[in-house]
């Protein structure tokens, strides 16, 4: 047994509205820049829909993931070692940015600068590729709520693989939005596929991370990753993947988009598993028993013999603490009602899903029956095939089992709930129904309804005594000057990341206090003998905080 | 032996290969983000799936094949029962199918910067230094081995050139070698050179990064951010090394400051 702490993600749809915020917040820290333009670290999606990029969920096209073999080995479905380097030359399954889409920008400078006409001025949109004009025909969230989905959905690949034939008609169809981060996978298939060994899982937390320094361009991780949540930096020539916001988990706060999402709808903690039986479960010949497989690879926190290995291993007390309060584990492995984003691509992913209940409750709204009713939420899950199967699809393989009984749970949650805050009697025989316990139930609901900051968020700081070291090791953003390189340090502005302005010194936001509180390179105030308010700590009146004196006493400008 | 012969066949190539070395370990050193293929493929895909491969795998027999007929004496070859007659035609035939190969790749590879707006906006004017010097070698080559090679009597360059570069090798510099050689083949070996000269500065570099440690390394990498967990606690398994500071960081630090 070798025991691992993966730091998780669990979201959960029935609250998800799909605002974007996540995707905006996300692009704001990350990649507000040239050469990433079209790179959404988090994105949301309409499902039904095709996703981003499009049809990635296509694997008989794209290749992603890994595939069991005749002799139950897994190998990665884009071919093995001697065919990745021989496709080394031109990646034949490589997405080209027309997959995402073109980025552009308008040519607002129009709006100003027109001369004087009698028709108004019209800012065209323009390629940041070419700077040509363009006909904007495809972006990120083109079906976003359905929109033009007459067209688009039948090529949805889980629409594709149903049984029953669904048709896109409007007035019976269902929706939820499914917000996307990299899955931080136990068994990345990214990881493997990269030629360099640029790419790597964080011994600590799992957070799988691009070496910039080493990552060569060779693209065979964005192929290679199922979900396609690494990029390329077209701009750069190298691999560029969500984060997982790791400085800001090795403090201990949450990630952008689950800080910002006005849903509170994600939930971030450890879970410990098993490293050396990753491989074996992920290889299991059934595709519906991969759930379990992974459920298996987990370990309990409270296990005496996981705790001493645990701590053989050199893991800390408060990291135990933190994966036995962890909200990751409880929806997991103990309400089992979170379930992982396609866990036949056996690369283990780790952000899960609660599965939206709401595709559900809105069918029987509609049909004016109570909604909130457990035998009338139970009779809907089994009856209705569609969104069911669908769910299926996404989050179990196919396998209507787990989906249906993690549904259940939720439907059970609803009820029993209602009688406690209508005053009535608590029905016991809800919970029953769905193998939990009133109190179970309770819990869960404070979880998953209350949802409070600090239930959602359980995330053990980095032991930092040395982790100043690894922010500099995988954020190589701003090494000095000579070809291609750039970034804050450099003498011109534009560097390979673009005019970029404000970009940190260093990857973390703590460095930023450290820096000041050592005395070290402070941004330099526009005024000499002034004090950049942006460095001022807050504590003491600092010199040239306040312009100095003049000779009649009074406080005037040093003009 | 002029000073021009001196000029072109000792002074130039030495000091190409200094600059190749040398740049090389400057740029590995301080250049390990700008360090990439530069691939253009998320772009355009339909003529660099063609042009892309065929360029490669044409230059790497064109490789294969001057390391043969440059750096292995006529001699060694003879020992092993490769004559003048075998030699003549394995050079003539592989090498036909490489240059085809490799011009037909590259015509491809050229038209599509030229002529596809995305790819072009992003040629740098090194790269179009660079495309100038590897166009030209490998034009002048293939026309030097058309004229003297195929349609010509067939000229024994491992009697001249071949011994010049080990002369080079050797630090026993022979320009004199050089100076009957047929004038394509001096143009070919001198646009080489310069070639040689830039490619520390271009894309180039790309070629010393071919991903040969895939074939041995784990799948699954791990690296532990500090020596404090795993790496500490058991003896580090292959593939679970630490990773390391990058060399220069601690240079960098201290001239921030």
């Amino acid at each position: 047994m070798r025991v691992m702490a993966q730091m998780s993600m669990i979201m959960n749809l029935d609250k998800c509205i799909g605002c974007h915020t996540c995707s905006v917040t996300c692009k704001q820290v990350w990649t507000n820049r040239t050469g990433v333009e079209y790179v959404w670290f988090n994105n949301v999606e309409t499902k039904p829909g095709v996703g981003y990029p499009r049809r990635y969920e296509d694997q008989d096209k794209w290749k992603g993931g890994w595939q069991r073999n005749k002799r139950g080995r897994l190998k990665l479905r884009s071919g093995g070692r001697i065919k990745r380097l021989a496709t080394i030359f031109n990646n034949p399954d490589l997405p080209v940015i027309d997959d995402y889409y073109e980025p552009w920008t308008y040519d607002y400078d129009m709006l100003t600068k027109a001369p004087l006409s009698t028709e108004s001025p019209v800012a065209r949109p323009k390629s940041l590729l070419t700077g040509q004009n363009m006909d904007i025909k495809w972006s990120g969230n083109w079906d976003d709520d359905l929109g033009g989905s007459q067209e688009t959905a039948a090529d949805d690949p889980i629409l594709a693989t149903m049984s029953e034939h669904v048709k896109m008609e409007f007035e019976n169809t269902f929706m939820f939005y499914l917000p996307r981060i990299c899955e931080h996978c136990l068994n990345p298939a990214c990881v493997a596929a990269c030629p360099s060994g640029a790419m790597y899982k964080r011994e600590e937390d799992g957070i799988v991370l691009v070496d910039e320094d080493g990552c060569r361009g060779w693209r065979m991780c964005v192929s290679a990753c199922p979900y396609k949540k690494v990029y390329f930096n077209h701009k750069t020539g190298k691999a560029e993947k969500c984060t997982l916001c790791y400085p800001l988990i090795e403090q201990g706060k949450p990630t952008i988009c689950s800080e910002t999402c006005v849903g509170r709808l994600r939930y971030l903690g450890l879970m410990l598993y098993d490293a050396d039986a990753v491989l074996a479960q992920a290889s299991v010949e059934n595709e519906h028993d991969l759930l379990d497989a992974q459920r298996a690879c987990f370990l309990d926190p409270f296990d005496p013999e996981v705790i001493a290995a645990a701590k053989a291993e050199g893991m800390e007390d408060d990291w135990i603490l933190a994966a036995q309060n962890s909200p990751i584990y409880k929806l997991i492995s103990e309400y089992k009602v979170a379930l992982p984003l396609h866990p036949e691509y056996r690369t283990m992913p780790m952000v899960w899903y609660i599965p939206p209940l709401s595709p559900v409750v809105d069918v029987i709204s509609t049909t004016n029956n109570d909604g909130e009713d457990a035998r009338t939420l139970f009779a809907a899950i089994d009856k209705l095939r569609i969104p069911v199967e669908y769910l299926a699809g996404l989050f179990s393989a196919g396998d209507v089992v787990p989906v249906e009984s993690s549904l259940r749970k939720l439907a059970a949650m609803r009820s029993y709930m209602r009688d406690i805050n209508l005053g009535r009697e608590r029905d016991e025989s809800i919970p029953e129904a769905v193998g939990m316990t009133g109190t179970e139930i309770e819990a869960m609901y404070r979880l998953l309804a209350i949802a409070k900051y600090e239930d959602r968020y359980v995330i053990p700081k980095a032991h930092v005594e040395t982790a100043r070291e690894l922010e500099e090791l995988a954020c190589s953003l701003d090494t000095d000057g000579g070809p291609g390189m750039g970034g804050p340090t450099a003498a011109t502005a534009a560097g390979p990341y673009g005019k970029t302005p404000g970009m940190p010194l260093n990857a973390t936001v703590d460095n930023y206090n450290q820096l000041v509180g050592k005395g070290g390179e402070r941004t330099k105030p526009t005024t000499p003998g002034r004090v950049n308010l942006l460095n001022w700590t807050g504590g003491g009146v600092p010199e040239g905080l306040f312009p100095p004196r003049t000779a009649d006493g009074a406080t005037g400008s040093p003009a | 032996m002029n000073p021009l012969d001196i000029l072109l066949w000792v002074a130039f190539p030495y000091a190409a290969a200094v600059v190749f070395i040398v740049g090389h370990l400057l740029r590995y050193r301080f250049d390990q983000f700008g360090w990439t293929s530069r691939s253009s493929q998320t772009y355009e895909n339909k003529w660099l799936r063609w042009g892309s491969p065929m360029f490669h795998y044409g230059i790497l027999m064109v490789f294969g094949g001057h390391i043969v007929g440059l750096f292995i004496p006529k001699p060694w070859l003879e020992f092993f029962g490769v004559t003048e007659h075998i030699y003549h035609l394995g050079a003539t035939w592989l090498g036909s199918v490489a240059a085809v190969l490799t011009i037909a790749g590259l015509v491809i590879l050229l038209v599509r910067r030229r002529l596809v707006a995305r790819v072009k906006l992003v040629t740098t004017v090194m790269d179009k230094v660079m495309y100038l010097f590897l166009a030209g070698t490998i034009a002048f080559g293939t026309i030097a081995t058309v004229l003297y090679q195929v349609l010509g009597a067939g000229y024994d360059y491992r009697g001249s050139i071949s011994p010049w570069i080990r002369s080079l090798y050797g630090f026993q510099p022979d320009p004199a070698l050089m100076s009957d050689v047929p004038f394509f083949f001096q143009l070919h070996v001198l646009t080489a050179t310069m070639l040689f000269l830039l490619w520390p500065f271009t894309r180039l570099v790309h070629v010393f990064s071919a991903p040969l440690g895939y074939f041995v390394r784990p799948y699954i990498v791990y690296r532990s951010r500090d020596g404090h967990r795993g790496a500490g606690a058991v003896k580090a398994r292959r593939g679970w090394e630490k990773s390391e500071l990058p060399r220069d960081t601690r240079d960098r630090e201290g001239s921030r400051r």
